[in-house]
Formats: structure tokens, C-alpha cells, sequence
């Protein structure tokens, strides 16, 4: 039997492949509290669901004894599968087959898949372990790291991307999920950085730990590299699905709709917000109060948290949110929220995911280091990703919306279809007390009790400008509405900018400040 | 948690004026605090080691004049005067390797 003995082969071939780097390199795998590569991609998608390809690819190297070497798969597995039904295209690198290495065939793998995915408009789901290149194979390894980038910022913007890194990801490779729109991170396993510790110390002098340089704490805390940080792989697996339950497949297609809910009783949005504008509250319980069953997946979560985004359901479909948090540094703009907030404006805008923007804005945050930072370039990032949108952008404005904070934060001058406001609202160019300090400053100098002068004036300026009136009437807030109001117009403003077009002036791409 | 502890964890934040309750983040706790430049006081911009002074205690130095040469990454680094002045200090010898930031000399 001719087809029965190729067919036993080919079990016996794939069962060899299957082995990955072997009983000793699986073991050591768990012994760092990793899964392997395969247990991954099954504990990620949907039961037998996933589609392998290129199980038979073998390594290019000549030199340096490799020609003797077998690395199964080329140390990295890819193929096609599903979560929660969605399509998606997947690579996961190997790290018990020579430490993941990238060399040529493998990096093909990687580029193979790529153009699959968005050739299929899929999204893409990169799992990082790997030591880096591969030194043997030269600038072959280096090629295919490029060969990388270039197709993660071709499929920027057509198919969601997402990186999951679930080991070491250094040196360029790095860059990779640098250049995706969602970044995985997972405690003591996780491990990113250009330059590595032991370079660092000897050419600057810092010693510093691996987990303190570039460990997931840190990146989703401190440098906003990751947007999702997990205490274990399946946690992250758990937020690696329901994130691709609120995105779409691709630039086309909208998300899933899914059964409309209520918002929970407890959130209700009359009662969460103080009057006085300098009283904290958690903006997150205002969406909370709108969305679809209280359901708000915040991405970010830890860093710059002065700013919240995520995704939320409103009447079934995938809503974008941008909020300020007046819990964390009185939710001021400054450099790492302007960064935050202007990219997920940009991923909403691109995967036509309409905006929905809850203003409450001191204004920037003042300090030299901002400065030097250059918050103006940052800061700048809002108003582009904003004025560029052309998906609904719906704002409400919720308390205090002053200065440049209040025309950054998807104003009705940055091309807001429906600007609301509560009762609550104070939009002007600065808060009353520094207004009244510049505007009255010789009255109050001149008063004969300064200090009870100075706090007339800032009573006399708050009820003149503090209100969302004088705004309102000049159109730039369309309607003062109830805060129990907010859910059904802003149910209202998608339902009827369903067909929206806007005219842009023709251009190859603008030049955000990026 | 009462709503007494609660309040006092918030630190008061000033924008413009208005004092605001809210939370600091660590990065914000962690930031550096600006500080005028002391033309006084030279410091290793760079880890390194000390290949040669050029100076003495209490030598008289013109702004530009070479006070040491510091060698870092295999370049030769040499080190000028900031403004004009009298060695007031040196902090460091010939053959030490020092860190980044480390105080070399004053001047006066």
C-alpha cells in the first residue's frame, strides 16, 4: 500500500517537526513560567481552529557548522485561525528552537504570513520570544528584520496589528511591535529594550535589572511602549480576545455588532461628577454610565493615566473613548497623554470606529521638564489626530473645558459634528481664579483689602464665563443637555451619522507632528 | 475606605491658578527638577577614565583653557574650562575612572 506508507511519513515527519526544540529546551521553557510557542497559539485561538503553515521549512545557514544543525520549523510557527469566530493571521517565534532566533527562513515565515493577513484583510497577532538575530546567518537576519517592519507599516491602518510579547524582544526586534497598533505585556516574562543592561552599564555606567529596564511594569507604566499589562499568559490571552471582539477585521469592515444593552443601575451618570471643578472624580464611571452593559475595556491603563482611552459598546457597535481623568493630575494634557490620546484617535479613525470625546481640562500641565520635552510637539499630536478624523466625533463636555485644552479636546473648531455640554460646563480661556487674577490685577492691587477684592472678582468672572452659555451661543456647544441625557443623544448623533462624508483637500499623507 | 482616607491621598495640583484635588502619578513624583547650570562646577558628561590633568590647585584658567583629559569609549575627551577662574578644587587623579555625573573640579 504505496499511500498508506507516504501517509505514515508524513505523521512521522510532522510528529519529528511538532517536537519543537526538544523535551530539554520545552522544560526549560516551563521552568521560566512560559508556554511554548504551539501551547500559545492553541490557548489563543479557538479550538481547533488553527492552521499551520510551512511546518517543513529548514534553515538557510552555510556557515559556521549550522549546515549540520536541524531547527524544527526554523524556530517560529505561523498559520491561520480564529477568535470568537474573527479570522486572524498568527506567528508565534519558538524560543526552544535556538532561542527563537531570526534568521532568514524564519523571518520568511513571518513576512509569508504578513502578506497573508493582509492580502485576507485580517488582523495579524505576532507572539515575541526570541533572542534576536541570528548572528550566523549575517545580514540575512538583518534583511529579514526589515522585511518585517516594512510590512507592519504597509498593513498599518488597512488591518489592526497586534504584538504579544511573551519573552525577550530586543535590539531591532523590537521595533516590530513598536511599529503595531497593540502592544502585550506580561509580568517577568515580558522583556524589551534597544540596548540591554549590560551595554548600558559599561558605556553609561547605570546598572539597572533587566525587569527594571525594559520588564512589562515598565513598559506599561513608565515608557507606554505596551498597552496591555497581564500577571500571566492567560490573562493576556483573555485580553487579546476581548480586544479583537471590539475591533474590526480591517479597514472596511466594521466590528461585530453585538446585542444592545443597558448600562448597570449603579453607574448613573448624575451622580458621579462634582460641581466644583476642582473636586477628583474617576471619569471611567461616566462611560461606564453610557456604554452597553458597563462595559469599558480601557487600554492604557497604566500610563498617563491623566488621559483614559478604550472601547466600549454603544447600542451593540464599537465605540472609541477619549477622556479626560480628573482623578490623575487633574486629567491635564501633557506629554505622554497628548501622545496616548493621539494615537488611538488615529487607530479609531482609520478602522472607522466613531469617537466619542468627555471633556473635563484644566489646561497643560505646567514645568520645565514639560517643556524640554517638547509638549508643544506632543501637545500638538492632539489637534492633528482630532482635525484629520473624518469618523463621528462626538463630545461632550462635562465640567471644565479651558484654553488650549478645551480647542484640542475634539472641539467644535477641530470639526466636531455634536459638541454637548452639561449644565456643569465652564468654557473659557482659563479658570476663574486666573482670570480674575489677570483681568482685575490693578483693582485687586489697588483694593484697600486685596484679598476680598480678588475673590469678588473671581465670583464676578465665574458667573459671567464659567457656564457653557456664552459658548453655546455662539454655536460652538450645539445643545446644553442633562447629564441623564447623554446616552440616548449620543445613541442619537450615531444613529444619524451613519453616511457621513467629509471633503478633505487632496494630499499623499500629512505631516503630523509625530 | 472612608471617605476621610480617601481625601487625604490626594495632593493638590495648581493649573493656572486653580488649586485642584487630584492624584499624582510616579512618573510626575519622579520628575526631574530643573537646575540653573553652576559654571563653577565641571562634571563627567560621560563615564570614563582620567587620562591627564592639565591644571594645579589654585592655577588661574582662562574660559576654554584644558583642564583634564577624560577618556570614554575609546575617544579622548578633552575637557575645557567653562568661564574664567581659579582652580578651587580638583576631585579627581590621574588613572581614576569615574561615573557619569561625577564632580571633577571647581572652579572660583
Amino acid at each position: 500500500m504505496g499511500l498508506k506508507r507516504k501517509i505514515l511519513e508524513l505523521h512521522k515527519k510532522r510528529e519529528e517537526v511538532l517536537k519543537g526544540g526538544g523535551d530539554k529546551a520545552i522544560e526549560k521553557q516551563a521552568a521560566m513560567g512560559k508556554l511554548t510557542a504551539r501551547e500559545r497559539i492553541i490557548s489563543l485561538l479557538d479550538p481547533d481552529s488553527f492552521h499551520e503553515y510551512d511546518l517543513f521549512v529548514e534553515h538557510e545557514a552555510r556557515d559556521f557548522d549550522m549546515e549540520k544543525k536541524v531547527l524544527h520549523g526554523d524556530g517560529v510557527i505561523i498559520g491561520t485561525g480564529t477568535i470568537y469566530g474573527a479570522p486572524v493571521c498568527i506567528f508565534a517565534q519558538d524560543f526552544t528552537v535556538a532561542g527563537g532566533s531570526l534568521g532568514m527562513m524564519h523571518a520568511r515565515k513571518i513576512t509569508k504570513i504578513m502578506d497573508h493577513s493582509l492580502k485576507l484583510k485580517v488582523p495579524l497577532i505576532g507572539i515575541n520570544d526570541s533572542g534576536g538575530a541570528r548572528i550566523q546567518e549575517g545580514v540575512n537576519s538583518l534583511a529579514g528584520y526589515g522585511e518585517i517592519f516594512f510590512r507592519n507599516t504597509l498593513s498599518s491602518g488597512v488591518i489592526p496589528q497586534i504584538s504579544v510579547v511573551l519573552g525577550p524582544c530586543a535590539g531591532g526586534a523590537v521595533y516590530s511591535p513598536a511599529l503595531t497598533d497593540f502592544v502585550f505585556v506580561v509580568d517577568k516574562i515580558s522583556k524589551m529594550f534597544i540596548t540591554g543592561p549590560e551595554v548600558i552599564k559599561t558605556v553609561i555606567g547605570e546598572e539597572i535589572s533587566m525587569e527594571g529596564l525594559g520588564g512589562a511594569k515598565v513598559q506599561s507604566e513608565i515608557s507606554g511602549n505596551a498597552h496591555f499589562y497581564a500577571k500571566s499568559e492567560a490573562e493576556c490571552f483573555e485580553q487579546i480576545k476581548k480586544l479583537v471582539s471590539f475591533i474590526p477585521w480591517n479597514n472596511i469592515k466594521k466590528a461585530k455588532a453585538y446585542e444592545p444593552k443597558e448600562p448597570k443601575s449603579e453607574y448613573k451618570v448624575s451622580e458621579i461628577v462634582p460641581g466644583d471643578p476642582r473636586q477628583p472624580y474617576d471619569v471611567r464611571d461616566v462611560i461606564r454610565g453610557v456604554v452597553d452593559d458597563s462595559d469599558f475595556f480601557e487600554i492604557q491603563e497604566l500610563w498617563a493615566a491623566n488621559i483614559v482611552i478604550g472601547f466600549g459598546r454603544m447600542n451593540g457597535e464599537t465605540i472609541g473613548f477619549v477622556a479626560n481623568q480628573p482623578l490623575v493630575l487633574a486629567g491635564v494634557l501633557d506629554v505622554d497623554s497628548s501622545d496616548k490620546a493621539a494615537r488611538f484617535i488615529r487607530f479609531c479613525d482609520s478602522f472607522n470606529i466613531p469617537i466619542i470625546t468627555f471633556v473635563d481640562v484644566p489646561g497643560y500641565l505646567p514645568g520645565v521638564d514639560q517643556e524640554h520635552m517638547g509638549v508643544i510637539r506632543h501637545g500638538a499630536k492632539v489637534l492633528y489626530a482630532y482635525s484629520e478624523a473624518t469618523v463621528a466625533k462626538i463630545t461632550v463636555i462635562l465640567r471644565k473645558a479651558y484654553g488650549g485644552g478645551y480647542i484640542a479636546m475634539s472641539s467644535r473648531h477641530l470639526r466636531a459634528d455634536f459638541v454637548f455640554a452639561w449644565p456643569t460646563a465652564e468654557i473659557a480661556v482659563m479658570g476663574p481664579e486666573g482670570a480674575a487674577n489677570i483681568i482685575f490685577r490693578k483693582e485687586i492691587v489697588q483694593a484697600e483689602d486685596p484679598e476680598k477684592m480678588r475673590k469678588q472678582k473671581v465670583k464676578e468672572y465665574k458667573e459671567k464665563f464659567a457656564n457653557p452659555y456664552v459658548a453655546a451661543a455662539r454655536g460652538y456647544v450645539d445643545s446644553v443637555i442633562e447629564p441623564e441625557e447623554t446616552r440616548r443623544l449620543i445613541l442619537h448623533a450615531i444613529d444619524v451619522s451613519g453616511s457621513k462624508s467629509v471633503f478633505l483637500p487632496q494630499k499623499k499623507h500629512g505631516i503630523p507632528p509625530f | 475606605m472612608s471617605n476621610e482616607d480617601k481625601k487625604s491621598k490626594f495632593s493638590t495640583l495648581v493649573i493656572e491658578g486653580t488649586r485642584y484635588k487630584t492624584l499624582l502619578n510616579k512618573k510626575y513624583e519622579n520628575r526631574k527638577f530643573w537646575k540653573k547650570i553652576d559654571q563653577k562646577k565641571v562634571y563627567a558628561f560621560i563615564p570614563g577614565t582620567v587620562v591627564k590633568l592639565y591644571v594645579k590647585k589654585g592655577q588661574k584658567v582662562k574660559k576654554g583653557d584644558s583642564l583634564l583629559l577624560l577618556e570614554a569609549m575609546k575617544m579622548r575627551n578633552i575637557i575645557g574650562a567653562p568661564r574664567d577662574g581659579v582652580v578651587k578644587k580638583l576631585n579627581v587623579k590621574e588613572g581614576e575612572k569615574l561615573y557619569k555625573d561625577q564632580l571633577m573640579v571647581e572652579l572660583e
